[in-house]
């Protein structure tokens, strides 16, 4: 059982290598020295150089993160009470509706929340800029974190809640000082997913987003539509780096944290 | 109280911010294009009173729906969309689930580190994979060069701006979608159960058949709706990898609102796409419900 058969392990390995070798190429190629992608002509860092000094890109850039950190903190506070909503909130009106709402965003395709929600703010008369791709990236990446913090809210024992409203807590200590602490690596990781949603985005940002405020990726996009360029491949690079330090980093504290949680149920199942 | 706030917050936004727009989408489709701004006709103006009401309401109709009909391009697109969607979850599922099986099948200590080589490309933009392959598949792309070297072809094949091209992007981006709900159905099987299949007679590949497949349903139907869905709707993958041969709805629909600015029609051909995904929607909404009960 805990070895691997040779069909598991043909199927692991040709899978992860067509997950990463795209990648890994694209990596590759961002250090070539020719202009020419698909010719290798020597190492060179010199397109790292060339996208530094490229003025619309660094804003578009700046764009992005700020829109992703706005973004991404109001879907996880709105995205954390909706879960708390579907879990423990028992029946209420129009539930089923409620958790549709919750779920359907998750599978919609872009361009109709896109259109949808451009529609709503010229209806409304808000300028299309910043606030609009962050209301709409909000919207959109509250359902991810929601899924996240539900999942792990239905898993963990609700009887420790109790125990600090038995001992004279009022909901909000119990939430705050029993039940927040266990879900915080979800909420964390919720928050991080949301993140990166934000900054993927193309096509909401592109319905969303007005002459005033244009972000990196619909910046990669018309610069690929072109075709492929070594400049785009050092961008992504850039990107995927952050990316995986940020996962490595993300996956390392949940870890530890569960190491650490795991300790503390044993302690406490001993001392009983 | 405070437990009433707590629910109408999220609640507020989503009516606001995710339903609300789909009426507007529907009311606009159902205007007429305009030279103005914004360009439709009519707008509704609450200044006139009830005769302004009365005005807005009389002056809407089904043209433009009546135009998608007229049209061969979108019912086209639309059949087109949904056969893509279809042949690519297939694929997806082919090679996803292998690797969803090995995973699961891997020794314990190594499940972590293989989750997180999963996550890890999902966690990376979406434009870049795609892009990825832009290089891979031209004609004087990776792949051609390859082959060319090794004799096996010729002349260069072309791949990229075709639908083969599209369907390996989809496979390509969508497969951790697949892969992970698969995982987690197939991680929390007890494999007391296949041996006990094997014990009472039962081949390893009746075993599998007969138990693992079964077993791991609810995480297959989840990734096929996780794939299918969306992708009927793609917008990304066909205008970067496929060609003019390739028509799916979502490129129909950009065009028809950035190229054309014809707004009204845009908002038709998104009610019609809405409809055609309503019921996947609700089935997969419906399976994620009952999958929550179950854990719960």
């Amino acid at each position: 059982m805990n070895r691997l058969s040779w069909f598991n392990t043909v199927s692991l390995t040709l899978g992860f290598a067509f997950l990463y070798i795209p990648m890994i190429i694209l990596i590759v190629f961002s250090f070539n020295e020719s202009k020419l992608v698909t010719v290798w002509a020597g190492f060179s860092t010199k397109w790292y150089g060339e996208l530094l000094q490229n003025e619309a890109f660094l804003d578009a850039a700046w764009v992005t993160i700020r829109v992703a950190v706005f973004s991404s903190t109001l879907a996880t506070i709105l995205g954390t009470a909706a879960a708390y909503v579907l879990v423990r909130g028992g029946r209420f009106f129009g539930r089923t509706l409620f958790s549709g709402m919750i779920y359907a965003p998750l599978v919609m395709p872009e361009v109709i929340t896109g259109l949808s929600l451009l529609l709503l703010f010229i209806g409304i008369g808000l300028d299309r800029g910043i606030l609009t791709i962050v209301l709409a990236h909000t919207t959109f990446s509250m359902c991810f974190v929601s899924v996240v913090v539900s999942s792990r809210l239905i898993t963990f024992d609700r009887s420790l809640e109790e125990a600090a409203l038995d001992l004279g807590c009022s909901p909000a200590q119990a939430f705050r000082l029993v039940t927040l602490p266990i879900i915080a690596p979800a909420v964390i990781s919720g928050w991080l997913l949301a993140f990166t949603l934000s900054l993927d985005d193309l096509v909401i940002a592109s319905f969303t987003s007005g002459p005033s405020a244009t972000t990196l990726p619909i910046k990669i996009f018309s610069a690929v539509r072109l075709g492929v360029s070594p400049e785009i491949n050092a961008l992504s690079t850039i990107m995927i780096a952050v990316v995986t330090v940020g996962v490595i980093t993300a996956s390392l504290v949940t870890k530890r944290a569960m190491v650490r949680q795991q300790q503390d149920e044993m302690a406490a199942a001993r001392t009983e | 109280m405070r437990r009433a706030v707590l629910i109408a917050i999220p609640y507020v936004w989503l009516l606001a911010l995710f339903l609300v727009p789909f009426f507007i989408v529907l009311k606009i489709s159902l205007s007429d294009i305009a030279l103005a701004i914004p360009p439709y006709s009519p707008t509704l103006d609450l200044s006139a009173g009830w005769a302004g009401i009365k005005e807005f309401f009389s002056q809407l109709d089904l043209e433009n729906y009546v135009w998608l009909t007229e049209d061969d391009l979108y019912w086209k697109a639309y059949l087109s969309s949904v056969k893509i969607a279809l042949i690519s979850t297939f694929f997806t599922l082919l090679v996803g689930y292998p690797i969803a099986y090995g995973m699961a099948r891997a020794p314990q200590e190594w499940r972590p580190t293989l989750m997180m080589l999963i996550i890890l490309p999902f966690w990376t933009s979406f434009l870049i994979r795609v892009y990825a392959w832009m290089g891979i598949l031209s004609n004087e792309g990776y792949l051609n060069q390859i082959l060319l070297w090794t004799g096996i072809i010729s002349t260069p094949l072309t791949i990229l701006n075709t639908s083969t091209a599209v369907y390996i992007g989809i496979v390509y981006t969508y497969l951790p979608f697949m892969i992970l709900p698969i995982y987690s159905a197939l991680e929390r099987m007890d494999g007391s159960l296949i041996e006990a299949a094997e014990d009472l007679g039962c081949s390893r590949f009746q075993a599998f058949w007969l138990v693992t497949i079964p077993l791991s349903k609810p995480g297959i139907i989840a990734g096929c709706f996780l794939v299918m869905i969306p992708v009927i709707g793609e917008f990304v993958i066909p205008s970067l990898l496929g060609g003019s041969g390739t028509l799916m709805i979502g490129k129909v629909l950009w065009e028809e609102f950035f190229s054309n600015r014809d707004w009204p029609v845009a908002s038709a051909v998104a009610i019609v796409l809405l409809l055609i995904l309503i019921i996947p929607i609700v089935l997969f909404q419906r399976n994620q419900q009952k999958q929550a009960e179950a854990e719960g």
